[in-house]
């Protein structure tokens, strides 16, 4: 887990803000469970099952939308 | 129980921007689950996706809404269905049965008006290429033809002497009414002085006679003041017209060019700030009208309106076939819908409405056609919910200029449905195959290549 993502603070409901920078983003819910995750330090393939027992969502696409979603994070340099 | 999914979405927040941009999850977000209440999912199961579908209700209230705005202020007056803007026969043909007259500009779209039974008398002529075959053709037929150069004199005063009557012709012209670009190319410049040496030239052969005038400032023209400034200079110069040569002007067609509801790239007030009323546009031309003639003159006043009446009546469904993160980061979806469907996206910012309800935070997206081509991109920065393969985007005004431009290129034109007034779906023009692309083609033998199964290393 990176430095970046441990010091986040996040709220539920969806504000995420990095002390650090000052910047702050918008975050829908299933971003804040993925954020959460990360912070715990799981691993893709564990972020995508968890989404796929809390969600109705499939194994193939929560895969797909983590994988975005981590891309988004670093261009953020969030991760 | 398992919770609806919504994908995880991150937008960095910009301040002072988030409102303009509505990245909130409802604010912005337009579903449109029907057009003229057939769902959309049954056009597109019956029809395919992409596909064009048309409102005979929507083009017919648009229609009588605008003729009304014009035949409740002036009493003389007759539309000119534009072809360009939409020559799909059904297309037309509602026109023409709403009492149209057919506005062509070329040989192409003359022929498509008689095939369709419009008799000549009925038909515009316009445009700046007429070849002498269509141009005998049309005056032999009683078509009103406007007279774009003066090498188009010439051909006229050899059509006349082949008939061995004199033509009767409209003149059209070009002038100032205070619209950038003026569109000068087309006709003859009235301020200069050339309209009036044109009407001299066509005096002096004496197998001319001049009734019309014709004038079309250009497109989407938001200002209604530049008709009245159009009018009243036609109007004065059909007069002058009159006292030099004795030629009394009998029609005066003032073009197209009113707009439709839709943002224009580059504009920020949303169109129903930006865009006058059809009825704002009438009452500068009826005024313009009274001030200017005699009394109790009432030449036919011609109204060649496309963009105006048409546009609105179109919707074009597409379906999102992916969905991608670029390399800067921003979000974008490839639509199987593109440029080559949508010619006026290089101009339009278009209506942009999803077929559900999609859960999730809105990113700015940028929307893709099917080309494989860099410019084929149908919207930029538009907010949306994370969207996947199989959501449908419907794009709308697209009735005007879309379906004449398109393209075909890289992909099959596809279905065009028409919805009529009472709910049926009318297939108006069929998806193209292969054998619409190859029929015009011819492959010489020697090119041929050689038949499946031949030995390895010939052929491909
Ligand atoms: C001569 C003429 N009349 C009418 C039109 C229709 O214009 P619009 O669709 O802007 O009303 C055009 C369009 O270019 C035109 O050239």
């Amino acid at each position: 887990m990176s430095d970046q993502l441990s010091r986040l603070a996040l709220s539920d409901e969806g504000f995420v803000f990095n002390p650090q920078t000052g910047d702050s983003f918008q975050v829908s819910e299933t971003g804040i469970v993925v954020i959460r995750l990360l912070k715990e330090g799981r691993s893709d393939e564990e972020i995508a099952a968890r989404l796929t027992d809390l969600y109705e969502v499939s194994l193939e696409e929560a895969q797909h939308d983590c994988a975005d979603f981590r891309a988004r994070l670093k261009q953020f340099e969030l991760a | 129980m398992k919770q609806t999914y919504q994908k995880p979405v991150i937008n960095k927040h910009r301040s002072g921007l988030m409102n303009k941009f509505g990245w909130s999850p409802v604010y912005a977000r337009k579903i449109r689950t029907e057009i003229d209440g057939v769902p959309i999912d049954r056009l597109v199961e019956q029809f395919g996706s992409p596909l064009f579908v048309y409102s005979e209700r929507a083009a017919r209230r648009k229609y009588r809404r605008m003729f009304n705005a014009f035949s409740t202020r002036y009493p003389n007056v007759v539309f000119g269905w534009s072809y360009k803007t939409n020559y799909l026969q059904a297309i037309c043909a509602l026109m023409h049965q709403e009492g149209a007259l057919a506005e062509v500009v070329s040989a192409m779209e003359y022929d498509k008006a008689r095939a369709l039974g419009v008799p000549g008398e009925r038909i515009i002529f316009n445009g700046p290429h007429k070849s002498l075959p269509v141009l005998e053709r049309a005056v032999a037929e009683g078509a009103t033809v406007n007279i774009d150069h003066l090498d188009e004199i010439v051909d006229l005063e050899l059509v006349a002497r082949k008939l061995g009557r004199p033509v009767t012709v409209g003149l059209r012209l070009n002038l100032d009414a205070g619209i950038y670009p003026q569109w000068s190319r087309f006709g003859f410049n009235l301020e200069s002085g050339q309209a009036l040496a044109a009407v001299k030239r066509l005096a002096f052969g004496k197998l001319l006679r001049l009734n019309g005038l014709h004038c079309h400032l250009g497109t989407f023209i938001l200002d209604p003041q530049a008709y009245a400034r159009q009018v009243q200079k036609m109007v004065a110069f059909g007069y002058e017209v009159e006292q030099a040569f004795g030629f009394a002007i009998e029609q005066l067609d003032v073009g197209g060019g009113l707009p439709s509801q839709i943002r224009l790239k580059g504009t920020y007030l949303p169109p129903d700030v930006a865009v006058p009323e059809v009825d704002e546009y009438a009452e500068a031309i009826a005024q313009a009208l009274s001030h200017a003639l005699r009394p109790g003159d009432h030449p036919r006043l011609i109204i060649e309106s496309g963009r105006g009446i048409i546009d609105e009546a179109g919707w074009l469904i597409s379906t999102i076939i992916g969905a991608k993160r670029l390399a800067d980061g921003t979000r974008a979806y490839v639509a199987d819908a593109g440029i080559n469907l949508l010619f006026t996206s290089f101009w339009y910012k278009f209506n942009v409405e999803l077929d559900r309800q999609v859960g999730g935070i809105d990113e700015t997206s940028v929307i893709y056609g099917p080309l494989c081509m860099n410019i084929d991109v149908t919207d930029e920065g538009i907010p949306l919910p994370p969207l996947k393969r199989g959501h449908r985007l419907i794009f709308s005004p697209v009735g005007a200029y879309n379906n004449t431009q398109w393209l075909q290129f890289i992909e099959y034109r596809p279905n065009v449905v028409l919805v009529t007034e009472t709910g049926e779906v009318e297939l108006i023009r069929e998806a193209e195959d292969l054998s619409d692309i190859l029929r015009r083609e011819r492959l010489p033998r020697r090119l041929a290549l050689k038949p499946a199964g031949a030995t390895p290393g010939e052929g491909s």
